[in-house]
This record gives C-alpha cells, sequence and structure tokens, in this order.
C-alpha cells in the first residue's frame, strides 16, 4: 500500500521487527502461560520479557505494576472504576473538558450514578488554569483523570505537577498516555502517578493490546474478574502474540526515543511552517510551544475537514479532521469548541501525524498538494469571494437556523 | 470512511454549477455552521415563464453536502419553480444513488435551500420549522428531537412505541438505550416513570380495524401507487398478509428493477401511515408462498 501516511495520532503501522517477534507465539509456542506443561512455560517467560521492556518504556519501578489489558479504553475505564470502587467515600471526579471519549463518555455515565464530575477548561492554547484545579481539589476527590497529550492537538498537560498535587489532597491520580507513551521519555516511578492508559497500537505494535499501569500500594478493583492472569488484576487469558509485540515495540520505542524528539519534530515544522506559508487564513491550534514532537492541527478557515480529508484521499495523503462530519456527529470537535475555535476554523481543522516512518519527500508532497486543495474548496464555500475571505464573512453570509 | 456512492463522489470532485451566479433573483441561504453545513443556492429565474433558466450554489460543509447541492442545481434547472418545488429530499438522494443515514439531513438542507431560494425570488418571508437533533437512530437516521417530539405528542412509554411511531431502534437496536433515556426525561416531564417492560400501546390497544378492513385497505394503497408503476411499465400485485409482514409481488419493469428497494420502501412508509401501525413488506415471487408452505 502506497500513500502519504500521516494520521498516526489514530494507529501506526506494526513495525515489521514486531511483528516477526510475534510469529512464532501463534504457531510454534501456541501454549496457555496457565499451563503446567512446557508448552505454556515458554510463552510465560515471554510475557515476562514484554512486561520488563514496558517497564523500561515507562519508567516504572516494578515490572509487577504492568498490567496487560486489551486497550487503552480498557484501562482507562479499569481506572476510574477501580478508584470510585477503592474509596466509596469519595464522589468526585475531576477530568477535563479535552479528553479523549474514552474518559468523557464513562465520566457522563458515571454522573447519571450520582458522581459528581468537575471538568477544567482549557484556553486558546489548550492549557489547564492550575489554579482552579487546585481549588477543586478536596476530601471529596477520588480521581483525577487528565491525559498527558491531547490526541487532537498534541498540547501537554502537567501531569507530573498535577499528580503531585492529587497526591497532597488524597486523591488518586490517573493520566491517560495512550499519544505520550513511545514519544515522551517516561519516568514514572519519580513521579506521583498512580495509573496511566497505554495503547499498542499507538506505538507500533498491533491493535488488541493495552497496558494499565498501576503503582505498587495503590488501591485496586479489578474490572475483570475470574483468573489469576496478571496476578488477579484483569482475569482473562493473555493476548501471547500481541503482548510479546508490545514489548518488542515497547523496546524499539526506546531505542527511537531521541529520533522522535529531533528528526520526527524537525519534519512536522517544516510541514507546518510550509503549509502555512503557503495558505492564507490559516493557523496552528494547541499550544505549538509545548506538545507532541509527531503532531500538528491546522485550521483552514471557511471550508469544512471531511472535504479537504476527501480530496488529500485523492492525492493518496491520509490525515484526520475535527469536523463534524467525520464523526457523523452534530458538533465539530469538543477539543476545538473548548479552546473557542470559532465554527467557520474549527469545522476545517486537519490533524497531520507523523511517525518514524515518515519522509523528507512525503512532507514536500503535502505542501504541494494542501494549498491547491484548499483553493478548490474555498472556490466553493459562500464565505470566499475570489483570491480572498467576503467583507465581513460572518454578515456576507448568514443562513438561517444557524 | 463514509460509503459514499460513486455518484456522491462524482458530484463532491466535480460539482456542477458552483460558484457565484450573476444576475440572480432568488437567493437562498440556509444551514448551520455549528453542525458544519451550510449552503446558498442562487436562482436565476424567468419572470414571464417562472422557469428557472440557471442554478449556482456555494457550500460550507462536507462532500455529501456539496454533492447534494451540485445534484439539486442539476435537478432543478429547466423546472418551473411549482416543478422545482416538487424535489424532496429523498429525491436528491435518489439522484445520488443514496446517502449515508448520517448524511440524509445534507439533502433536507438542499430542499430548504430551495425553499428559501422560491420565497426569496416571490418577495416572500420562509421561515424554517426545522430543528435537528443528534441522530440516535442511525439504521433509520432519526434524530433525538424528532424521537422527543413524537414521545410527547403521542404519550408514548415505550421503546415499541417509539420504533412503532418512527421507525427508530427497529434495525440493529443498537440505539435502544438512547431511545430509553429520551422516554426517562419525556416521561418524568409528565410525571411517570419509565417502566421497561411495559407494553406498547399497540398490544395493549389492537389497532380497531377487522382483517377484512385491514387488507381493504392495504389494497387501496396500493391501488393509489399503481398508475405511476404502470407509468414506468411495471405493476404490484399483493400476494399475503400475514400479521406485521405484507407480501407483494413486483412485476413488469419493476421486477428486479434497481430501483426496487427504494420504490418498495415508499410503499412501506405509505401503508404505515395508512394503517397507524409498523408493517413489512417483503417482495416475493408470485406462486413462492404456496411452495414455500408445503416445506413448513
Amino acid at each position: 500500500m502506497t500513500g502519504i501516511y500521516f494520521d498516526n495520532n489514530a494507529t501506526t503501522r506494526v513495525d515489521p521487527a514486531v511483528v516477526e517477534a510475534m510469529l512464532p507465539y501463534f504457531t510454534e509456542q501456541f501454549g496457555n502461560p496457565s499451563s503446567m506443561h512446557s508448552f505454556g512455560n515458554k510463552v510465560g517467560l515471554a510475557i515476562k520479557k514484554a512486561r520488563m521492556q514496558v517497564q523500561e518504556l515507562l519508567g516504572a519501578e516494578h515490572d509487577s505494576e504492568i498490567i496487560f489489558t486489551s486497550c487503552g479504553t480498557e484501562s482507562d475505564s479499569t481506572a476510574i472504576l477501580s478508584a470510585l470502587k477503592a474509596q466509596p467515600e469519595r464522589k468526585e471526579i475531576i477530568t477535563t473538558t479535552v479528553e479523549h471519549p474514552a474518559i468523557l463518555t464513562l465520566c457522563a455515565w458515571l454522573e447519571k450514578d450520582g458522581y459528581k464530575v468537575h471538568y477544567l477548561k482549557v484556553d486558546g492554547k489548550g492549557r489547564l488554569d492550575l489554579d482552579e484545579y487546585k481549588k477543586l481539589l478536596g476530601d471529596q476527590t477520588a480521581v483525577v483523570s487528565v491525559m498527558w497529550a491531547n490526541n487532537e492537538t498534541g498540547t501537554f498537560f502537567p501531569v507530573v505537577e498535577m499528580a503531585e498535587l492529587a497526591n497532597a489532597a488524597g486523591a488518586m491520580f490517573h493520566t491517560d498516555a495512550v499519544q505520550a507513551v513511545g514519544k515522551v521519555p517516561l519516568n514514572l516511578k519519580d513521579t506521583k502517578i498512580d495509573m496511566l492508559s497505554v495503547s499498542g497500537h499507538k506505538l507500533h505494535a498491533p491493535k488488541g493490546v493495552g497496558v494499565l499501569y498501576l503503582k505498587r500500594g495503590v488501591r485496586f478493583r479489578p474490572l475483570l474478574r475470574g483468573g489469576h492472569q496478571e496476578r488477579g488484576r484483569r482475569a482473562g487469558t493473555e493476548n501471547t502474540t500481541s503482548i510479546v509485540g508490545l514489548g518488542k515495540a515497547a523496546e524499539m520505542a526506546m531505542e527511537a526515543m531521541a529520533f522522535e524528539n529531533t528528526e520526527v519534530a524537525r519534519l512536522r515544522d517544516k510541514l507546518e511552517a510550509g503549509i502555512l506559508a503557503k495558505v492564507p487564513r490559516s493557523f496552528v491550534t494547541g499550544n505549538p510551544d509545548d506538545r507532541l514532537p509527531n503532531t500538528s492541527n491546522i485550521a483552514f478557515e471557511f471550508i469544512e475537514g471531511e472535504a479537504i480529508l476527501l480530496l488529500l484521499n485523492k492525492f493518496g495523503i491520509a490525515a484526520s479532521s475535527g469536523s463534524a462530519c467525520t464523526s457523523g456527529s452534530l458538533e465539530p470537535s469538543h477539543v476545538m469548541r473548548a479552546m473557542g475555535i470559532p465554527y467557520t476554523a474549527a469545522h476545517g481543522t486537519v490533524r497531520f501525524s507523523l511517525s518514524r516512518y515518515s519522509t523528507e519527500a512525503e512532507v514536500d508532497r503535502v505542501i504541494a498538494v494542501v494549498p491547491e486543495i484548499i483553493a478548490q474548496l474555498r472556490k466553493l464555500s459562500p464565505y470566499w469571494d475570489g483570491d480572498g475571505p467576503a467583507a465581513e464573512p460572518e454578515k456576507a453570509f448568514a443562513p438561517t437556523y444557524a | 470512511m463514509w460509503d459514499y456512492s460513486d455518484k456522491v463522489k462524482e458530484h463532491f470532485f466535480q460539482p456542477r454549477n458552483a460558484g457565484v451566479l450573476e444576475g440572480a433573483n432568488g437567493v437562498g441561504d440556509v444551514g448551520s455552521i455549528s453542525c458544519g453545513d451550510a449552503l446558498r443556492l442562487m436562482l436565476k429565474v424567468e419572470p414571464e415563464t417562472d422557469i428557472i433558466l440557471d442554478a449556482h450554489f456555494q457550500t460550507f460543509g462536507c462532500g455529501s453536502a456539496i454533492a447534494s447541492s451540485s445534484a439539486l442545481t442539476e435537478m432543478i434547472k429547466g423546472k418551473t419553480l411549482d416543478e422545482a418545488l416538487k424535489v424532496s429530499n429523498q429525491d436528491i438522494a435518489d439522484y445520488l444513488d443514496g446517502l449515508p443515514p448520517e448524511k440524509m439531513h445534507c439533502s433536507v438542507m438542499g430542499r430548504e435551500a430551495l425553499q428559501a431560494a422560491v420565497a426569496n425570488y416571490r418577495g416572500e418571508e420562509w421561515s424554517d420549522d426545522h430543528e435537528e437533533g443528534a441522530l440516535v437512530c442511525k439504521c433509520f437516521a432519526i434524530d433525538a428531537v424528532m424521537i422527543e417530539d413524537t414521545i410527547r405528542a403521542n404519550n408514548l412509554s415505550s421503546v415499541q412505541d417509539v420504533t412503532n411511531y418512527t421507525k427508530a431502534g427497529g434495525g440493529c437496536s443498537s440505539c435502544h438505550e438512547g431511545i430509553e433515556e429520551i422516554l426517562v426525561k419525556v416521561m418524568s416531564e409528565r410525571g411517570e416513570a419509565f417502566k421497561p417492560g411495559t407494553p406498547s400501546k399497540e398490544e395493549a390497544k389492537p389497532a380497531g380495524m377487522t382483517n377484512l378492513q385491514r387488507i381493504r385497505k392495504i389494497e387501496a394503497v396500493l391501488e393509489s401507487v399503481r398508475p405511476q408503476l404502470k407509468r414506468d411499465g411495471g405493476d404490484i400485485e399483493l400476494l399475503d398478509v400475514d400479521g406485521k409482514t405484507i407480501y407483494v409481488s413486483m412485476t413488469g419493469a419493476c421486477a428486479g428493477c434497481q430501483m426496487e428497494a427504494l420504490t418498495l420502501q415508499g410503499i412501506q412508509q405509505k401503508l404505515m401511515e395508512e394503517l397507524k401501525e409498523f408493517i413489512k413488506i417483503v417482495p416475493t415471487k408470485a406462486g413462492a408462498l404456496s411452495r414455500a408452505s408445503c416445506h413448513v
């Protein structure tokens, strides 16, 4: 499959070396690690190795702090539900308005059960107000769940500092780090982060495997019960092949960490600067000074993102958008709305997310194609007039029932 | 990725009649910027004949919004205003060989832009009665506002009722949780508590029709669509009625026609409206029923 894949925050290609590491565990080493015989024994050792590889990537103190799950969403749900179950006297959750739906939808559901959820607001660059956070923390706070890096803009949250504050208030701290793991050096043993979610397929491991990091000593209530796997903390026969793959991917991510933060970041910056220089009325969303090295989210005013993606796709370029239409919902991305990006720009946001496989030639190609596409769609837009936006665009076109 | 038809893609990649229309004398601006879809339709109408000489559009929107706009302009050019106003949103969707349920609102927007542009030409004020909520039932493209209004207007109290009245929830059933939530909300407004397992209105009160009356009504509906089918060289025959399933046979040009499914869908809708109950229409070959029954 050729084409330019700049949608690595959605999912990544499984590294061939990861596939190779996995293959024996489908056919030769197919045993159940729980079995007494030697078919199972070697698989058990392979999982142990993978656990240590992940431990290394996360900078965890003990390998037993790594619990393998089926995905990032399972890790998120397990963490939050466990924190609530373990502290029934605490009825409040603190999170942010820009979390992934894996957190937000769960929180909305918990509200129906009587939990109070506080959603921290963000400013125009997607940053939190820590004073607001400090005021909300208290003896009712069961758990704080704040993402390490935003999936749409790449913007970081100060989770290490926020975990200290939560700890001081006696609350548990969870972070959804699915976008950060593998791109940001981590040293969890030196933090007060109690729980952290990882998703394998975001770092060149296969889909269907994730990790919940659980700091030793943190009270825990399993979501899935009925087996001794993962020390009774996540029942269910292990997804052995994928766990082996995730271990290998973690090892490779460690090796590529510097590259991600220098070369990938350089390509991303080149792409972003190249597009902004050629396309009028476009701007970067989020905080360009403090974000993931691979992510660039650009708003193209007066046009709609799905239309941009369809045209990009025609040129073999894959990206994603925060427009309502790409998700079939009625509102554009909640992240863009939370940052106060106007509707005429929020619907036209496009996220380019690179990986260590992205090349200079690909970046050059995208810089060459994007301006044409934007110009083509703007010609169709009622907000556009010739070479620029209509004078006072919001007045030039004000449709009924807006 | 949306499952767009080739026709939708074609009209998106090569939109017809895009851009400003000089000398337009009827303009309709509709849509919602918050939802990310808005359309300006421009008409050039010949005053003596009311014929639409030219139609152009400008659209802020997704692929299917642009395709629907393009299709609409093609469909109404050369028509009189009154003829053009007969174009329904379903016609626009049909012209494009269908739209995904989440995108049906794009065709609705096209239809509304047309009404607004005609009203503008005629110097009338077009008021919109349109309110759109979050899509609940993806199988039949039914939104929350529609469900809420229907529950309120008909005092509904079960998911089955909602399905019978709106079709929502009648497909894959994954939206039943969402429908229950709306029921809880609306029922609490009228001081009732939602109780799962409440028999639907229909089970509680059977339709006040004898079997004979019901079959006569079905025949009357089929009779009313027959002239239209005959015009296209086809016909329809009622084979059997078994509870909520109505077996028909499509004959002549209708049999195996690409539009057969759409035609049947339209007839089914009409039957449901007339019978005021949820029914399913099943196309069958004449004779197949008696044969099939031998195997039972």
